[in-house]
Formats: structure tokens, C-alpha cells, sequence
């Protein structure tokens, strides 16, 4: 099959685009970098499908008919898209409403063993060490 | 067998109970448990259960008693009856935590039984690990204090530690014998190096659970447990384990010769005696009686380990002798200072002065104990340690250097023995005493009845000092297994060297004691280097954890989208199709589209305002749905166009109440170092996309879907029915997505469980006023500044049109564009309409349901379809083909698939309407002035309403 070029450009912009904005801090952002992805990805699963008539039997030459498996697959991924974004968008509202933005901010836990690694010290776990004495 | 094992785990399950009806009296019915070992092993001496379990890992459930594990299975029923008797009076009533620790405690008694009987190794490595968790939990038992965690912690890494070493060895010989019983093992060692690295992980296990040097440091540290754990675990059970499986190798590992067997007994006798040695020594100093015992008994086991690893038929007789005697005087003398510790409140010898006086009872049993713990008769404890002395006089001149060791690790026994004895009980000017007069220890009552454990294990010593050719008869086919002459078992040899050595011991014993310098500490445990392995490991994890996990969102997608661009990116330069045909189109027309999509895409990443970004997203979405009317997908681009337009909606109504811009731009190095990483993933997935479309070849699965759709599936649409009937799997798993997904929005949303449970407005909407015309039932509520009437007439004459248009698109979805995803978004946007026009109080009236469910329903009802089909006999999901005519609306074309659509149609529906209430309605709710929750900047501006108006007018314009 020969791939169609333009398609494709498009599929290497949206995913360009997308990846940029998925590695900001802001969650609005990635949210939209999200959505150029979905969009992106499923123009390349339809690029897997030559165009053709609507996969509707009785409208058309079945011969002459696009693949209507990618079509199915980009329709599911579609509507999961729209549930992701939703969720994403109460992600950041609720980041906005506990802290004022919605940045995303490094781990604290991971903050922290980050300093002990520069400090050269080991975690705090207790009960690690040999006993210093026994007392039943 | 599997009854037995099976009886300690139903005891173990329903302990908690018993403890908690009875109280500590529990522990009399739990002790009939191993009593009922103790009576099975008095009637089978010998035999083998054989239960397949994994028959492909051919790993069964083989058991087999033969002398060794039967002296064993003896001592674990035995005194383990005896130690959970003792518990009953042991511990007070009330005692926290008590469920727990009898169950473990018998849950410990069945796994040691289990592990002494296994005949295939893997079981018995199974029945391995099951002691040393459980004695971790038995250690730690007072978990609230941080020595007994660390003491509990300690003896677990150690112990599974070896225990990994001895898998690993028990896999070698497994591997080569073809099978797992010892039997197989036998009877095809390898040879040379592999059997000497086998051996040697092998006994890696084994002396780390018995504590040998240099691991000894964690069983004096295990005495944090409970004094009945101590007798049992640590006396009689398994600390023996490992002693077990040095036994259990000998005569193989000896028989084999060579290398393997030199490794063998230079690591057992060595580290044996010099275990023997440090024990003994770090006995003579610890005034905590409990601990004194402790070091007395890696000294034991270091003399048991030397002796049973020897491997001649003396010193192997001489050697289950002396493990026979050790458990029952060493659990004696435990109980004996649980009984002191109970009775008196210390275990300090500097404290107790003239126990012996008061609780003579006790003195005799412990005095009993101690004589044959130092090799006095008549106790077995002579007995044993005379067969041992003999048999070593036997040996040749390896037997005497070891001899030579042993007489004095002897004398350091009979000194601590006296030690032991002298401290607890004689009366000492010197020491201050300790609830003198003012206990009685032991006289009567509870103290009576706490002495039967203790007494019956000190007396068995003795009388099986008496029986010693009994014994001998007993345990003499164990060390027939050596071949060769055996040495016998006698109180009286009559005069000669052995009697000799042991009166050597004796005196030397006697004189140690004696002048033993007081004061002076012992040695230390030697857990430093455990200690430091710990300590070591910790630094490690915390440099590679503060390395690798940066705690950095960025960073890790940018690590994970380098190695795509790395990984994929390679592999499409590498296999790159030089000279492929290709189009530059499919239509000229796909250049609109594309072209819009590329520029909205490219200046939606450097917006500054959020409204700018999200609309030029939009942009790129509604660029796509153009792309797919043109590729020939009609289904495909009508939901686009509704999916983003719901998007649209949902982001604009959370931008209300966002700042208007984004925060501050990284620095430009950031900005380039993610643009290039974009670029490349863009280049690298376009690319992807290039390579696999022309390397296609295959004709696709979906040839025959158009000849098949309508006879099986009953439509026409063949994405439809792909969706509800091929592919009706993939379908279910995303509407299970979708309502977590509404679930997951509104829990992020409402802030009280009880808003949650009904998502709609809690508050009465105020009433209307009587003098103007009412176009929507809830359009007064809006403020007058935002109303608009043109948009209510629009809503009110749109409304129901457009529901009707949605079960028009679902019902007809099976043979034209459509279905239900179409149907529930086009519903969706009916409800969107009168949200935007009339508020929450007007969503409430339109949609006067709980969006659960409407979820809830919907996904009932798409189960339920696949379901029937298989009740009536068909494959889940199944479709069937209904035609009827009915009267008024003629001819009916039924296909089942449609009412899993419907279900489908509902949960979309649920999910705007939860989506609307969410981030909608209650967003509203946090945004009012008089909100109980003013939480962040609270003003919504106004320009933001009415940018949602705008949409909502842009929206009707994509309908109509």
C-alpha cells in the first residue's frame, strides 16, 4: 500500500505538537497535549486503511469500500479520549482549587530522597540496624 | 500426614477465636495439636505419604519419616505440647495480641512438622520459609517496641538469606538428579565442582538457621520473644532445622567423597567448633539468665553442627544423642526462667539471691536440666557427650585435634551450666535481693502448674539417661546410614578416656567458673557486619532511588519518550524502505483540512492565554473529523465533530474558574530541550506511520465483514456492528472506562460524599414570578445581567428535537451512521443546551435523575444483553435477528445488538450529565459568593460566561 504523505504530516504535527505541550508542568496544558496526541494517533491508525466509500453495505461496491476495522478501533479511542480529557480537567480543577495553580510539582517524597542522596545519607527506615540490646 | 498438617493449620486458623472466648486457657485445646503429633510419631516409627501436588514441576506433597526426622517429629509434637501447656499459665488473661500469637505459635509447630517430614526438597524449602516467617512474627511479637522489631527483622534477613543460598543449592542437585525427593538426590549426586558449590549454598541455609558462626549474632538478639518462643523456637524447633539438614546431608555428601565431602565437613566442623567456642565464652558473661541460655545454645548447636557434619557412625549416633538431649534440657531450662521472670519480675542474676530456698521444686528441675546441659549423670546429656568424646577417640588424628576442641568447649559448657545454676538460685551475700520473702516463686496455685512443662522435659532427660540403650536401639539406624562400627550409648562404660575427658571437663568447667573475672563484658554479638551490610544496602537504594526517581513529571515522560525516539527511531532509520512508492495525497481536498490542522496545531503550543490553546485544539480536532469524511468514514467524523464540541463545552465551563493565563513559560533551554523532544517524536511516529503502511502486505481481516455483516450481524453499518457485535468485548471494557470515568470526575469534584450520592442540586430552585413568559422551567434563576431570551426560545424549540434526533441516530445507527455513541453525545449536547441556557436548576429539571444511574443502567442493561444471549444459548454478546410486524408501526427489524447499544446510549448520556453536574453545576456552587466552600481566587469573570454562551451558539450552529 503507498502511504499518503500528507496524512502523515499531519500525524508527525499533531505528535509533535502533543508531545511539547504533554512535557510542561501545567496540567491544562498536558491536557491539551493529550488531546493532539488522540488526535494524532488516530489519524495514523487510519492511515492503516486506504480510502474508499463509507463501509456501509448497499451504499457501495464492497470492492471499493475503506476498511472499516481501523474505523471501529479510532471511534472507541474517540470516546476514550473525551473520558480522559474529562478526567484530566477535574484533575486540574481540583489541583487549582487545593493549591491555587495547576502545576505539576515534583514528588515531595521523591524531593526528599533526592537530598538524602546528595546529602550521602540513608533513609531513615527503622528497625534496619542490629539491635543494640535485648531486653525480652 | 497431610491430616496432621492439615489439624495445625485449622488450629492455627480458629486460635483466634478460642483465645477470645477462653483466654489464655485456649492453649489447652491448641496443644492437643501436637500432643496428637507426639502420639503419631509413638505409632509410625517409618513410612511415606506421597500426594502429587504440581505434577508438571513434578513437585508433590511426598513425606517420609525415617529415624532422623522422626526424632525430630518427637521433639516438635512433644515439647510442643508441653510449651503451649505452659503458655496457658504463662500468660495472664488479657494479654494483648494473644489470637495472634497462638495462632502463629501452632501455625510454627505445623510447618516445622512439615518440614522435618518433606521428602521432595522444594516442599520441605517451602515448609523452610513458612518457620522463618512465622518466627519473625513470633519474635517481633511485641512489635511496639523497636529492639524486638529490629531483633525480629534481623533474624528474618539473615535466615532468608541462607534460605536463598539453599534454594539455590537444593535447584543444583534437583536439577541433576532429575527430581526432588531425597531419595532421587541420593542416588545421582554431581560430581566434583558443581557438588562442592551445592554443598556449600546448601549449608549456607542450614547455618544461618542455626545460627552458626558467623551467624550467630541473631539468636542471642531473638530473645526479644516471648520466653515460651524462646524454649520452643529457639530451643527445640528451629534453630534445629538447620542441624536437621546438616544431618540429613551427611551421609550422602560423606558417602559421595572427593572435594565435596572435605568442603563439607572442614566448613561444618570448623565453623562448628568455633562456634562452640565463641558461645560458650559469650555465655560465661551475660548476667540476663534468658541470654545466658542463648549463648549456651549457638554453643550447643556449634557442637551438634561439628558432630553431625563429621560424619562417622560414632559421631552420627553421638550426634542425634546429643540433639535429642539438648532439646529437652534447653526448652527445660527456658520455661525454668520464664518461671523465675514470672514470679520474681527479673531475669538479672545480680538480682535474684536465695530463689532456691524459696521455690526449691524449681531448683530441682533446673538443677536436672543443667546437669545434663553440662554432661553430668545420669542425664542423657552424660550419655551423649561420653559417645561423643568415644567416638571421636575413634577417628584418627582429625578426631583428636576435634576432640581436643570439644573437651575444652566442654568445660566452658560446665561452666556456664553452673553459672546458670549458681545465679539463679544460691544465695549470694554479695547481691542485693529482689522481692525477697515478699514473692513466692513457684510455691503453689498458678506457679504449681506453670512447673509441669519444665519438670516432664528435666525428667525425660534423666529417665532417657537411664534408657540409654533404648535410646541407642532407637536412634542407631540413623547412623547405620555411615556404615562402619558404632560406638554405644551408656551411662557406664566403665573406666577409660572418655570418662576421663569428662571428668576433665568437669574440673575445668568448675575451675573456669571460678575464677572467672567478674566485671568484664563478653564478647560482642557480631552483628557489625550485618550492620553495615544494611546500612550499605540503604545508601544504595537511597542513591539510586534519588537518581532515577527524580519525582519530575517531565522527566519521566522525557526519559520514556527519548527511548521511543532512540528505540523506534533506530530501528525506522535502520530498516528505512529506500525508494518506496508513495502519494503526496489521497485527494487533493485532504490539504484543507491538514493544512488548517497543522497551523491551529503549531500556534497552539506557544498560546499564552488558555482560551487561545484550547480553541485552537479544538481547531485541529474539528481539522480531523474533515479528514475523516474524506477518508471515507462518515461514522468517524460525525462523532468527532460531537466529541469535540463536548470537549469544547467541558473545558471552557473548568476555565471559568482558571486563570485566563498560563503561568509562567520555562526558560528558553527548557522550552528548546521539549520542542526538540517533540519534534523528534513527531518525525520518529510519522516516520513509523511511513514504514508500516507501505510495508503492508497482508490483506485485511475485515475482507469478508461486508458479505457477513448483514446475514450475522443484521445491519448494514459495518462499523456498528463491529462495535456492538465483532468487537462488542472492546466496547464493554470502554464503557467500564467510561463510567470510571464519570465516577472519577465527580468524586474529584464534589467535595462531601452525601453531594456525591445525589448528584443534583440539594436546594430548591426559588419560585418563578407569575408576569412573564416562561420559556424554560428554571430560566429566572439565572442572573438578569446573563440571561438571554433569544438563547431560552432557541433551547425550548431545540430540546426536544434534538433528543429525537439522538434516538433517531441510536435506533437507526445499525444501518446508517449512528449508534449509540452518536445518539448518547447528541443527548448529551441537548443537555448541554439547557445547562448553558438556563443553568443548574434548569439541568436538574431536564435531567431529573441521578447520573449514577443513568451509569448504572446503562451499564445493566448492555451486561444484561450479552448475558441473555448466553442464557439462551448462545456466545456472550451474541446477536440475534428479530423481524415483527406489528399492527400501527408495520414491519420491525429487530437486532439484540441494539439494546447493548442502548445500554451504551445511557452511559454516554450519564457521563455528560455527570460531567455537567461536576464540572458544571457545582463548579457553579464553589464559585458563588455565599458558597460554604470559598476556596481560591473566587471571582468568575464574567467574560468567561459569556464566552460559554458563545460556544453554545457555535454548538447549535453544528446541529442545525
Amino acid at each position: 500500500m503507498r502511504p499518503s504523505l500528507v496524512l502523515l504530516a499531519a500525524v508527525g504535527v499533531l505528535f509533535a505538537a502533543g508531545t511539547t505541550l504533554l512535557l510542561e508542568r501545567t496540567l491544562t496544558r498536558v491536557l491539551l497535549g493529550v488531546m493532539l496526541l488522540g488526535n494524532g494517533a488516530n489519524l495514523l491508525v487510519l492511515a492503516a486503511a486506504a480510502p474508499g466509500s463509507p463501509p456501509i453495505v448497499g451504499t457501495a461496491d464492497p470492492a471499493g469500500m475503506t476498511d472499516p476495522l481501523p474505523q471501529a478501533m479510532i471511534l472507541t479511542a474517540i470516546v476514550i479520549t473525551l473520558g480522559m480529557t474529562a478526567f484530566l480537567l477535574a484533575l486540574a480543577y481540583r489541583s487549582w482549587r487545593l493549591s491555587g495553580h495547576d502545576e505539576v510539582q515534583d514528588d515531595a517524597e521523591d524531593r526528599r530522597v533526592r537530598e538524602l542522596a546528595e546529602r550521602d545519607e540513608g533513609s531513615d527506615a527503622e528497625d534496619l540496624d542490629a539491635a543494640e540490646g535485648v531486653r525480652g | 500426614m497431610l491430616i496432621l498438617l492439615a489439624a495445625h493449620l485449622a488450629a492455627a486458623l480458629v486460635a483466634p477465636v478460642l483465645v477470645r472466648f477462653l483466654g489464655p486457657r485456649a492453649f489447652y485445646p491448641l496443644a492437643t495439636v501436637p500432643l496428637a503429633t507426639f502420639g503419631w510419631a509413638m505409632l509410625h516409627r517409618t513410612g511415606d505419604w506421597v500426594h502429587p501436588w504440581v505434577p508438571s514441576l513434578g513437585v508433590s506433597l511426598a513425606f517420609r519419616v525415617d529415624t532422623l526426622s522422626w526424632l525430630l517429629v518427637v521433639l516438635v509434637g512433644g515439647v510442643g505440647a508441653l510449651v503451649l501447656a505452659y503458655c496457658a499459665r504463662y500468660f495472664p488473661p488479657g494479654t494483648a495480641g494473644l489470637g495472634r500469637f497462638a495462632a502463629v505459635f501452632v501455625g510454627f509447630a505445623g510447618a516445622m512438622l512439615g518440614l522435618v517430614t518433606s521428602d521432595d526438597l522444594l516442599l520441605m524449602y517451602v515448609f523452610w520459609e513458612l518457620t522463618t516467617v512465622l518466627s519473625y512474627l513470633l519474635i517481633g511479637h511485641t512489635g511496639t517496641a523497636r529492639p524486638n522489631r529490629r531483633a525480629a527483622l534481623q533474624a528474618l534477613i539473615v535466615t532468608t538469606a541462607g534460605g536463598l543460598a539453599m534454594l539455590v543449592g537444593i535447584v543444583i542437585l534437583g536439577q541433576h538428579a532429575g527430581g526432588y525427593r531425597w531419595s532421587q538426590i541420593a542416588e545421582s549426586l554431581p560430581g566434583g565442582a558443581v557438588l562442592v558449590v551445592a554443598v556449600t549454598l546448601i549449608l549456607l541455609g542450614a547455618l544461618s538457621k542455626s545460627a552458626i558462626f558467623p551467624f550467630s549474632f541473631w539468636l542471642p538478639a531473638a530473645m526479644a520473644a516471648p520466653t515460651p518462643v524462646s524454649a520452643y523456637l529457639h530451643a527445640a524447633a528451629m534453630v534445629k532445622a538447620g542441624v536437621f539438614l546438616v544431618a540429613g546431608f551427611a551421609p550422602m555428601i560423606i558417602a559421595a567423597g572427593g572435594t565435596a565431602a572435605t568442603t563439607w565437613q572442614a566448613l561444618t566442623v570448623a565453623l562448628g567448633l568455633v562456634t562452640m567456642l565463641y558461645g560458650g565464652w559469650a555465655a560465661l558473661f551475660q548476667n540476663d539468665l534468658k541470654l545466658l541460655l542463648a549463648y549456651g545454645t549457638v554453643s550447643q548447636l556449634g557442637l551438634l553442627t561439628a558432630v553431625l557434619g563429621f560424619g562417622t557412625t560414632g559421631t552420627a549416633l553421638a550426634g542425634v544423642a546429643m540433639l535429642f538431649a539438648h532439646a529437652l534440657f534447653k526448652a527445660a531450662l527456658f520455661l525454668v526462667v520464664g518461671v523465675i521472670d514470672k514470679t520474681t519480675g527479673t531475669r538479672d542474676l545480680r538480682q535474684l539471691d536465695g530463689l532456691g530456698r524459696r521455690a526449691p521444686v524449681l531448683a530441682v528441675i533446673a538443677i536436672l536440666a543443667a546437669a545434663s546441659m553440662a554432661g553430668l549423670p545420669p542425664a542423657i546429656g552424660f550419655a551423649g557427650k561420653e559417645a561423643v568424646f568415644a567416638s571421636l577417640l575413634d577417628a584418627g588424628t582429625t578426631g583428636r585435634l576435634v576432640l581436643a576442641v570439644v573437651v575444652a568447649g566442654s568445660m566452658l559448657t560446665v561452666a556456664y551450666s553452673i553459672r546458670f545454676v549458681w545465679g539463679a538460685f544460691a544465695r549470694r551475700s554479695t547481691a542485693r535481693s529482689h522481692g525477697d520473702g515478699s514473692a513466692d516463686p513457684a510455691g503453689s496455685g498458678s506457679g504449681g502448674s506453670l512447673l509441669l512443662a519444665p519438670a516432664v522435659l528435666a525428667f525425660a532427660g534423666v529417665a532417657a539417661g537411664f534408657c540409654a540403650p533404648l535410646v541407642e536401639r532407637v536412634l542407631s539406624p540413623y547412623a547405620a546410614g555411615f556404615g562402619g562400627e558404632t560406638t554405644h550409648l551408656a551411662l557406664w562404660h566403665g573406666p577409660g578416656l572418655p570418662l576421663a575427658l569428662s571428668v576433665i571437663a568437669l574440673a575445668g568447667g568448675l575451675v573456669l567458673f571460678r575464677r572467672m573475672p567478674a566485671g568484664r563484658s563478653g564478647p560482642k554479638p557480631g552483628g557489625g557486619v550485618y550492620e553495615r551490610v544494611m546500612t550499605a544496602a540503604d545508601r544504595l537504594a537511597v542513591e539510586v532511588t534519588g537518581a532515577t526517581q527524580r519525582g519530575s513529571l517531565p522527566f519521566y515522560l522525557a526519559v520514556i519518550l527519548l527511548v521511543l525516539i532512540a528505540s523506534a527511531g533506530s530501528a525506522m532509520v535502520a530498516a528505512w524502505p529506500v525508494g518506496t512508492p508513495f502519494r503526496w495525497w489521497d485527494t487533493p481536498l485532504h490539504l484543507v483540512p491538514v493544512g488548517v490542522l497543522i497551523v491551529a496545531a503549531v500556534f497552539a503550543v506557544p498560546a499564552r492565554r488558555r482560551l487561545t490553546a484550547v480553541i485552537l485544539v479544538g481547531v485541529t480536532g474539528y481539522a480531523n473529523a474533515g479528514v475523516f469524511l474524506l477518508h471515507g468514514a462518515p461514522d468517524l467524523a460525525l462523532t468527532q465533530f460531537l466529541v469535540e464540541t463536548v470537549t469544547l463545552v467541558m473545558i471552557v465551563l473548568v476555565l471559568r474558574r482558571l486563570p485566563s493565563h498560563f503561568s509562567q513559560r520555562p526558560g528558553p533551554w527548557r522550552r528548546r530541550v521539549r520542542v526538540g523532544i517533540g519534534a523528534a517524536v513527531g518525525t520518529v511516529m510519522a516516520g513509523v506511520g511511513f514504514l508500516a503502511v507501505s510495508a503492508r502486505q497482508a490483506v485485511p481481516v475485515s475482507g469478508a465483514y461486508p458479505e457477513l455483516v448483514v446475514p450475522y450481524g443484521g445491519g448494514h453499518n459495518i462499523v456498528n456492528v463491529i462495535l456492538v457485535d465483532i468487537r462488542a468485548w472492546d466496547t464493554m471494557g470502554e464503557i467500564a472506562v467510561l463510567v470510571a470515568v464519570a465516577t472519577g470526575v465527580a468524586s474529584l469534584t464534589f467535595r462531601r460524599a452525601q453531594r456525591l450520592n445525589r448528584r443534583g442540586p440539594v436546594e430548591t430552585p426559588p419560585e418563578p414570578p407569575r408576569d412573564e413568559p416562561v420559556w424554560l422551567m428554571a430560566g429566572h434563576t439565572v442572573e438578569a445581567g446573563r440571561r438571554s431570551t433569544m438563547l431560552e426560545v432557541v433551547t425550548r424549540l431545540l430540546f426536544h428535537v434534538i433528543l429525537v434526533l439522538s434516538v433517531y441516530l441510536l435506533l437507526t445507527g445499525h444501518d446508517t451512521p449512528g449508534g449509540g455513541f452518536t445518539g448518547g453525545l447528541v443527548a448529551g449536547l441537548a443537555l448541554i443546551v439547557r445547562y448553558l441556557a438556563g443553568g443548574r436548576y434548569e439541568l436538574a429539571a431536564a435531567a431529573p435523575v441521578d447520573a449514577g444511574a443513568v451509569l448504572g443502567a446503562g451499564l445493566l442493561i448492555a451486561v444484561g444483553s450479552g448475558a441473555a444471549a448466553l442464557l439462551s444459548g448462545g456466545e456472550v454478546l451474541q446477536s440475534a435477528v428479530l423481524d415483527l410486524h406489528l399492527p400501527v408501526l408495520g414491519h420491525l427489524h429487530l437486532v439484540t445488538s441494539t439494546v447493548f447499544d442502548i445500554g451504551v446510549y445511557l452511559i454516554v448520556v450519564g457521563l455528560v450529565l455527570d460531567v455537567l453536574r461536576s464540572l458544571g453545576a457545582e463548579i457553579d456552587r464553589h464559585a458563588r459568593p455565599d458558597s460554604s466552600s470559598p476556596v481560591g481566587p473566587s471571582d468568575p469573570p464574567a467574560a468567561l460566561v459569556t464566552s460559554s454562551s458563545t460556544d453554545s451558539s457555535s454548538l447549535k450552529g453544528e446541529l442545525v
